[in-house]
């Protein structure tokens, strides 16, 4: 039996990479033009769930929590494999901490049903919590390995797996189902493959300017039962209690944000001269800075 | 026993405390004096009685401990049954724990299952008040932590959630010199444990020495995006040898694989302090400089004469590195 299993995925502001024309004139960032993307980690667990879909088969199913435009992060699970994908939008959740995002998601996973093994990326990188894997297990009472560099063994019953740990590794095995976070060092995940791309680049959803592009209904479509369309739920299609969900189910709350800005300091402008460098280390000698 | 004390889990590896753990005693200690309240932990493994006083000489009054073989080794279904047994028996008001690998496993799981406030990674925590419309709320713990790639800080605060969690960064609270004369009340804690609380099976453990300790390095010698040959690492390694200093980068040095992420300093990586940071070829992104800008003493060497890193910088140096470290090599040579 080839297992199920769902992989988790976040559509992220690029935060690694804050050019100059992200940077407002008073050096804050502007986060609105920086590009969204798939958080990278999440990526990494798919190609982990694709790799076992290779070698040991499965069907994946990839959610997403978050605004409409998030759709195009589930494109590209189905580019690169996956076989089905689930877009959970609802203003109801806007502002959801991390306990409120893993109450979504759990009401999320119920709705799909039975599976096997979730697999998401460790954190995403605008906020690098790593909570909402965590406690997404703990409210389906499944048992989590987070900090995943590799996994080593899959069977219908169990995974094996080794985690990065503090000052070395572990390896471990627990019963199915469970839930794993996956690391960047676990793999490099695949590129989008074309042929996928041409098959869903106009998969019809709600939210897509997609149009009925019937002549892509190809062959393959038809023998292999491919998704067909992204599946849109809400909160009630989820069944999700609204007093959880959102600024309400939300305990943190954001007391304020401050931008990093740093008081410039008189630096002392040293030539690149030997006599002055010169002089530099030995004031520093001088002072046990260095010794 | 109702006793809003501020509980810190103590995260042990191998039987030996963490320091972090000692860090956060030491913390919640301050609050706790502010407060007006006690410090207590949880200790979880196994013969670890021995170690425990060393957590009263840190400032801790109670230590909940949990004595079982089966929990030598961290795992997260019964670390997280314990801990959250024990929290819902003493009802501490703030839980702390270190944000290593496993304090951030735990830790969510617990307050996921407790539905309580929890604040990833913090950098510093305070008491204070926090208003939202006609709502106040007074001596509350305020969570500070970096977030955005860095480059904004947030303060978070839980104001109904009874208890506020947080983990901690690592090496951002001071320790303090640990006085021997005080001991700390320990509490043997009996929990019932069946074969269904251990789902998973430790297989093999390894751990590596530390090669790198850049916490508490006295010198920093660290390579930014300007140093991109191997020519120029090899120089950059030379100083921080010549020097007895530690060797640490910027992040795209280590996104590029051209350096260990253990060496990575900034907001992302480690915040270090040392006496003196000297910057080869760091352009000094926001969260870099936030994870240096408290060194005594910061050298910055770089080609663009309008880089960031020269406004932090205590000695501003606009030079080729490859021209520039080995005049300082030099000179040390000679002063020495």
């Amino acid at each position: 039996m080839p297992l199920k299993i769902i992989t988790l995925a976040k559509q992220v502001p690029d935060t690694a990479n804050i050019t100059g024309d992200a940077m407002k004139p008073d050096g804050t960032v502007n986060r609105a033009a920086l590009p969204a993307i798939t958080n990278p980690e999440d990526l990494n667990a798919l190609e982990e769930a694709l790799k076992i879909k290779e070698t040991f088969g499965a069907t994946i199913t990839t959610i997403t929590l978050g605004p409409p435009g998030a759709v195009k992060t589930l494109k590209e699970a189905l580019y690169r494999g996956a076989n089905d994908a689930i877009l959970i939008t609802d203003p109801k959740f806007a502002a959801s901490d991390t306990l409120a995002t893993s109450y979504a998601l759990k009401c999320a996973v119920e709705k799909i049903g039975k599976f096997d093994l979730i697999l998401c990326g460790r954190q995403a990188i605008d906020g690098d919590t790593a909570q909402v894997g965590p406690q997404l297990a703990q409210k389906l009472n499944i048992n989590q390995l987070s900090n995943i560099i590799e996994i080593i063994q899959v069977s219908a019953k169990n995974i094996t797996v080794k985690r990065m740990i503090d000052g070395g590794t572990e390896v471990v095995k627990t019963a199915l189902p469970a839930l794993l976070t996956i690391i960047t060092e676990a793999n490099e995940p695949r590129s989008p493959s074309i042929k996928r791309v041409m098959l869903y680049k106009n998969i019809a959803c709600k939210n897509s300017d997609a149009y009925d592009e019937t002549y892509l209904d190809s062959a393959e479509k038809a023998e292999k039962k491919v998704c067909t369309h992204i599946k849109q739920w809400n909160a009630d299609d989820i069944k999700a209690e609204l007093k959880r969900c959102g600024l309400s189910g939300s305990p943190t709350k954001v007391k304020k944000i401050e931008n990093v800005v740093l008081t410039a300091r008189n630096t002392r402008a040293i030539s690149n001269a030997e006599n002055e460098i010169g002089a530099l280390i030995h004031e520093l000698v001088s002072e046990h800075i260095i010794g | 026993m109702n006793n809003h004390s501020i509980l810190v889990f103590i995260e042990q590896n191998d039987s030996i405390l963490a320091d972090v753990s000692l860090e956060l005693i030491c913390k919640a200690r301050a609050l706790a004096d502010q407060l007006k309240t006690n410090v207590s932990a949880i200790a979880i493994g196994h013969d670890l009685k021995s170690q425990l006083n060393a957590l009263g000489h840190y400032g801790c009054d109670q230590v909940y401990y949990v004595s079982d073989k089966r929990l030598k080794h961290y795992t997260t279904f019964p670390y997280a049954k314990i801990v959250t047994t024990l929290i819902k028996k003493y009802t501490p008001q703030i839980v702390l724990f270190g944000a290593t690998v496993n304090g951030r496993d735990l830790a969510p799981r617990v307050a996921s299952e407790l539905q309580c406030g929890l604040t990833a990674d913090c950098t510093d925590l305070q008491i204070g008040d926090y208003q939202l419309k006609d709502q106040h709320w007074e001596n509350i713990l305020l969570q500070i932590r970096p977030a955005f790639g860095g480059n904004i800080i947030a303060t978070i605060v839980s104001p109904e959630s009874s208890p506020s969690m947080a983990t901690v960064r690592e090496g951002v609270m001071k320790m303090i010199v640990p006085n021997t004369q005080k001991t700390a009340q320990i509490i043997e804690e009996t929990m019932e444990l069946t074969a269904h609380d251990f789902p998973a099976e430790i297989i093999e453990v390894v751990r590596e020495a530390k090669t790198i300790n850049l916490k508490a390095a006295k010198i920093i010698v660290a390579a930014g995006m300007g140093v991109t040959t191997q020519e120029s690492l090899m120089l950059i390694k030379e100083l921080a040898k010549t020097l007895n200093a530690e060797l640490g980068c910027s992040r795209p040095v280590a996104d590029a694989g051209l350096l260990n992420k253990e060496h990575q300093v900034g907001q992302t990586g480690t915040t270090v302090r040392p006496n003196l940071y000297i910057a080869c070829g760091i352009s000094g992104q926001l969260q870099h400089l936030a994870g240096m800008n408290e060194s005594k003493r910061i050298i910055a060497i770089n080609t663009d004469a309008n880089a960031p890193i020269f406004k932090v910088a205590h000695y501003g140096i606009v030079g080729d590195i490859n021209d520039v470290i080995p005049k300082m090599i030099k000179a040390y040579k000679f002063n020495k």
